[in-house]
């Protein structure tokens, strides 16, 4: 039977590559290869997956270098000689092997106000919204985000400076400030305008490439701009 | 990086760009007529207009290029605070200087 040579990332940040044989088949995922070698090499390995099918963003890996969800990734697209190299996401702690610490991912979400902030309560009828508006538009775009941190493990900002916000979390604040509902406006254009947040970003376009869901992180970030840009004229932020 | 020196440094660049080119083709026109040292001088010294259009450029490349500066510095040695603020003006107050003392150079007799 045909076999993958499995490079995995093993310990923490000072650990190395480890080499697994693993079988090769017809229909097989990264994360099934993870999965095998956990099963039947070695049952210490530490990673994170939930719902297998692209929905939950919890198995992301760096794969041959780049950042991927490892559940929709045939290794037929990314074996390259037989061989398949499996680290964690990049920008982000390694707690061990490959789980990262999400923590400063999902800080950084509620840094950039990413929390819808609602005007009525349940006791209230559900508000209608129009789908054909231009601001619901822009935020239906951007909506699908499952938080797999993809695209903050591919920031080159990132890398280089810790206190940027990073696509996601721009990206969530984009889908926000288009949206007619809520009514934290104010802050959140105050905390993606400040330092650390939308403007340092150099639109390399590295999350839109790297994105699973196809979003483009890139142009939510540059609505921020332009909409940051608007309201320090008008005087609105500090 | 805010929304403030975001602004400045978009704006500083679209100032230049117009300044850029009017400066390529100043350079291009005096290469090829060979004009002297002497024969730019005639031109600039007591004009109002290089003197304000060398001024405006130097303001606006010192400003430009000290918060390029600032990002770049920040990215890639890690300095933050105080340090990258006099960093910042240090540099930018250094370029101005420097292109300011040219240009009263060239435009004061």
């Amino acid at each position: 039977m045909a076999e993958i040579a499995v490079s995995l990332w093993r310990g923490k940040a000072d650990g190395s590559y480890q080499l697994y044989r693993v079988p090769q088949r017809d229909n097989q995922t990264v994360l099934d290869v993870v999965t095998w070698v956990q099963r039947n090499a070695d049952p210490t390995l530490a990673y994170r997956f939930a719902c297998r099918v692209g929905m939950c963003g919890s198995c992301a890996m760096t794969v041959n270098g780049r950042p991927r969800w490892t559940c929709r990734t045939h290794t037929s697209k990314v074996v390259r000689h037989g061989k398949l190299e499996i680290g964690p996401l990049a920008n982000l702690p390694i707690i061990k092997d490959l789980a990262c610490d999400l923590r400063p991912f999902f800080e950084k979400w509620q840094a950039a106000k990413g929390v819808f902030a609602p005007r009525l309560t349940r006791v209230d009828a559900i508000e209608e919204i129009v789908p054909t508006t231009a601001a619901r538009q822009a935020a239906d775009a951007a909506i699908e985000c499952i938080n797999c941190a993809v695209c903050y493990a591919a920031c080159d900002t990132v890398r280089w400076n810790p206190d940027y916000l990073g696509p996601a979390a721009l990206n969530r604040a984009w889908t926000l400030v288009n949206d007619e509902r809520d009514t934290g406006q104010q802050q959140r254009l105050q905390a993606v305008a400040a330092a650390g947040g939308c403007h340092i970003c150099h639109s390399h376009q590295s999350c839109q490439q790297h994105c699973p869901n196809a979003l483009n992180p890139t142009a939510s970030i540059a609505g921020l701009k332009r909409h940051t840009m608007a309201a320090y004229l008008k005087g609105e932020l500090e | 990086m805010n929304v403030r020196l975001y602004l400045l440094q978009r704006g500083s660049a679209a100032v230049l760009l117009p300044l850029v080119l009017l400066h390529l083709g100043v350079i291009f026109y005096a290469s090829r007529r060979g004009l002297s040292a002497a024969d730019i001088l005639a031109r600039t010294r007591g004009s109002l207009f290089w003197g304000t259009f060398y001024a405006a450029f130097v303001i606006a490349a010192a400003t430009h290029a000290a918060i390029g500066v600032r990002v770049i510095a920040a990215e890639w040695t890690g300095l933050r605070g105080l340090a990258l603020e006099v960093g910042m003006w240090s540099f930018g107050l250094l370029l101005a200087a420097l292109g300011l003392i040219a240009v009263a150079a060239v435009v004061l007799a």
